[in-house]
């Protein structure tokens, strides 16, 4: 598929996706918008298109970088407990601060997120076992011990439900005023861009990057940390979207290849152009009401991991 | 000290801490509290049981001390299950609803489900079974996302139920099922008998285990089914407790240091109802109530997971 | 004698084994020789049912391996594969006894603990006997994991690549065990080795294979050949007679 496809596509169903909605604003209204209208628009809708392009973006492409890193198509925020570290970081925040802004939850989240990868990462190296199934796996274990121990202080707190509410990744309550976090993501996304081929080259390893007088340690670092701010600021804003660094990432290398410089750009786009079509679905699906995003990626992306997972051999994943 | 002598300590340690349990602090009306912890105490020893002993079997099959058959889907299945009831027919269903119905329906689902699972990836030759565990993982995350989706839309109030079937606790365990739970469970073990055996040489690995003559596949798919409705006895009984398995059976192993599946079973059966009683005694005596038994072994072992990962170990 | 007849191994599309036919004797030493990927291992791991074939007929004395008890066929064939990764905590003595199993399930009377130290007598492992298996070097863990093999006491032994990681004078040491084995206790051995010189030295018969089908087979003189070898892995190699024995030399 050619970038310009893909263009084409986030251009089309970003123009349909800010005109889906209760109150009703049509394309030929564009030039003459009333005021209620253009209020809709700048308020909700575009914050909302807004999110969801840098969410699926940023989500995938902290997937790739994972993978890159690991040495494993399965590796993702999803399955390394990076989500569910983020997670942890949040209610901590919560519990530390009882009024905490949204900046020092970003903090600690970020931290969370990124020590919670970095444990993965530890273990990785421990592991004799390098089965590329068996490692998704810990890491799936993994990120289940966290989110047990989030449990122990919701359970404490008497914040499950709560806590049942703000992971759950939606997009219906972005407004302007409470979503700008996300565009820390883009900086951080041209960092990704600059760094590709190193983060290519440390995946192969410390010995080989040595050779190649790489610094391993740095750049598995920077790589760890883009990844964990991404999640958390994505986690903070939307919530928790599962599945997505695992499965766009995948789809990408069957019809591209695995460089990453290549890849990077199409992971981006298929990224926006995924969450764009999941975000329009659960919205139309039982309008007027709206089914979360985190739903409905759960659904169609356990899906596509599972026919992804069964197919691998075909396509040397 | 040899491996049978610790055994033998752990089965002292085990009585004793059943009596402190159902003696301690006992007054006020002892014609109704004590038949009370006699009843919890046996439902702890029956999900214990059950839980240590299809953790052993299960981390023999798959050769390896991560895994537990938790990660199969059954919980969140179980959870998807009780939440889907509140949510359709709101709390009341649950307490109108005679409990055996809800018993026999959940423990049929589970085992339902892992059977669809088995089968469906069992045929053919890939039998790799890594591969299942992944799978039964990737649909535990599937049918999450329901159950968070459902927890959100339920009534505050009505949730408070869901929240407690969220959390093994024995603290309101029905005594009908247990002994149900007892005779389901005597049954399995005594189907289990035949393939004893062969655990210890399956330890050695796929391979070894043809070698040695074991009828490898009709073996591993009987255990696993045995595993199945155990854990789903379990967890129909009392609710989920994720990482019980996982702890007890590391510490058997650790504590044990033998291969040796005769101790080792019931090893970490002792250990997970020490580790139980103990979890249920703080819950009643520290925390007076004010957290459950599964969220303090799911905080330990979860810690304690992490702590095996990081050390150095040459058996992973 | 083991006797193959049409086997056929496809693995995602690609033919691994492609149609071998072959018959052994017994009380001889078997080596299969031939180039990487050429399906040694894949046929030797048929024979001993760790992998399921896609046609053909394997019998081992006159009975269909598919067709026979798993547990008579474990007294009968046993296998030792390249990678040993057991992960449990074992001393030598009980690995050795889990070779029983087949006769005892698991309850090992007095006979079965004879058969055991005559084993471990036999790889000379009496005074390391109780040492842990991640203690040892990799020709004591091989020798072990023989000595598990011989206490089996099966007919018919089969190795996957025995010698890898072992040094010069412990693949001797092996080797001539072997050779023991087969002239002492007429057992009879089938052996996947890369290095054509012990396969020269030490076997009865070789069997050469290439891209899953039999190339040569035959008496080891008449395999150990310059057209054949040639054949074999596209290299000219050159064979001297050293002591009665024929030495390829392709090093320069």
């Amino acid at each position: 598929m050619k970038i310009r496809y893909l263009v084409l596509i986030v251009i089309v169903l970003s123009i349909s996706s800010v005109f889906i909605g209760v109150s009703n604003i049509a394309p030929w209204d564009i030039f003459n918008l009333s005021a209620d209208q253009l209020e809709i628009l700048m308020i909700s809708r575009i914050p909302r298109l807004i999110s969801i392009l840098i969410a699926g973006m940023s989500m995938s492409i902290c997937g790739l970088i994972m993978q890159q890193l690991s040495r494993n198509k399965f590796v993702s925020p999803t399955t390394a407990g990076t989500l569910d570290s983020a997670r942890l970081g949040v209610l901590v925040a919560l519990m530390v601060f009882t009024s905490a802004s949204p900046m020092q939850k970003m903090l600690v989240s970020f931290l969370f997120a990124l020590i919670g990868t970095f444990v993965f990462m530890k273990i990785l190296e421990k592991i004799k076992l390098k089965d590329a199934i068996f490692i998704p796996l810990v890491g799936l274990m993994f990120g289940n011990i966290i989110s047990s121990l989030a449990t122990f202080f919701a359970y404490k707190n008497d914040l499950i439900q709560n806590m049942s509410s703000w992971m759950q990744g939606d997009f219906s309550m972005i407004m302007s005023g409470n979503y700008e976090l996300m565009y820390a993501s883009i900086p951080i996304l041209i960092i990704a861009y600059l760094f590709a081929n190193k983060f290519t080259i440390a995946g192969m390893g410390e010995d080989f990057s040595k050779n190649l007088g790489l610094n391993y340690r740095q750049v598995v670092n920077i790589g760890l940390i883009i990844v964990a701010l991404v999640t958390a600021s994505v986690v903070l804003t939307v919530g928790v979207i599962p599945f997505l660094g695992l499965i766009i990432p995948n789809i990408v290398t069957i019809y591209q290849g695995d460089h990453l410089k290549k890849s990077l750009l199409h992971t981006a786009l298929l990224g926006a152009v995924f969450v764009l079509a999941c975000d329009m679905i659960g919205r139309l699906i039982i309008y007027p009401y709206e089914i979360p995003i985190s739903l409905t990626v759960g659904v169609i992306g356990s899906g596509i991991f599972i026919y992804l997972l069964l197919r691998r051999k075909k396509y040397g994943l | 000290m040899g491996y049978k002598k610790k055994t033998i300590i752990l089965a002292v340690i085990t009585v004793l801490l059943a009596l402190l349990y159902i003696c301690y602090d006992l007054k006020g009306n002892i014609g109704y509290i004590l038949p009370r912890r006699i009843m919890k105490v046996v439902a702890i020893i029956l999900t214990g049981s059950a839980i240590a002993f299809s953790t052993t079997v299960f981390m023999t099959i798959t050769n390896n001390r991560i895994l537990t058959p938790s990660i199969l889907g059954l919980d969140s299945l179980y959870l998807l299950i009780q939440t889907f009831i509140i949510f359709m027919f709101g709390s009341q269903s649950l307490v109108m609803m005679s409990s055996n119905i809800n018993y026999f329906v959940s423990i049929g689902i589970m085992v339902l489900f892992s059977l669809v699972l088995y089968r469906f990836l069992f045929k053919g030759e890939k039998n790799n079974i890594y591969f299942l565990l992944l799978i039964g993982m990737i649909l535990g995350t599937f049918f999450g996302s329901f159950t968070d989706f459902m927890q959100v839309l339920i009534d505050p109030n009505e949730f408070m139920v869901a929240r407690d079937r969220m959390f093994a606790s024995v603290n309101n365990v029905n005594s009908d099922l247990v002994y149900l739970s007892l005779g389901l469970i005597v049954l399995a073990a005594i189907y289990f008998m035949r393939f004893y055996k062969y655990l210890d040489v399956l330890a050695l690995g796929k391979h070894e285990a043809i070698n040695l003559g074991v009828p490898y596949d009709y073996v591993v798919k009987r255990l696993l089914i045995i595993v199945a409705i155990l854990i789903s006895i379990a967890t129909a009984l009392i609710g989920p407790i994720t990482f019980l398995g996982l702890l007890v059976v590391n510490v058997a192993y650790e504590f044990l240091k033998t291969y040796r599946h005769f101790y080792l079973i019931i090893g970490s059966v002792l250990i997970s109802i020490i580790a139980l009683l103990g979890g249920q005694f703080l819950v009643e005596e520290i925390f007076t109530f004010e957290t459950t038994v599964s969220v303090i072994i799911n905080f330990v072992g979860g810690v304690y997971f992490i702590y095996l990962l990081l050390k150095e170990n040459k058996s992973w | 004698m083991v006797d193959i007849k049409g086997v056929f191994k496809t693995y995602n599309q690609k033919s691994v084994i492609d149609g071998v036919s072959l018959t052994i004797e017994k009380g001889t030493i078997t080596s299969f020789i031939g180039p990487n990927g050429a399906g040694k291992s894949t046929l030797i791991s048929m024979i001993s049912r760790l992998i399921t074939k896609d046609e053909g007929v394997i019998t081992i004395d006159g009975e269909d391996i598919t067709k026979a008890k798993n547990n008579e066929l474990a007294k009968k064939i046993s296998i030792l594969k390249q990678s040993n990764a057991i992960n449990l905590r074992l001393t030598i003595r009980e690995l050795v006894s889990f070779g029983r199993f087949p006769y005892s399930q698991g309850k090992l009377k007095k006979d079965d603990w004879e058969k055991v130290d005559e084993a471990i007598d036999y790889m000379e492992l009496r005074e390391i006997q109780d040492k842990y298996l991640d203690e040892l070097s990799g020709g004591q863990r091989q020798r072990a994991h023989i000595a598990m093999v011989i206490a089996q006491d099966t007919e018919y032994i089969l190795l996957d690549e025995p010698l890898n990681n072992l040094d010069m004078r412990h693949s001797v040491q092996i080797m001539k065990t072997l050779r023991r084995l087969v002239d002492e206790l007429d057992k009879t051995i089938l052996i996947v080795i890369h290095d054509i010189n012990f396969a020269s030295c030490y076997s009865d018969q070789i069997v050469a294979l290439k891209n899953g089908k039999i190339v040569k087979q035959g008496p080891t003189c008449d395999v150990i050949d310059e057209c054949v070898l040639k054949d074999i892995y596209d290299m000219d190699i050159d064979i001297k007679k050293i002591n009665d024995n024929r030495i390829c030399v392709f090093y320069a």
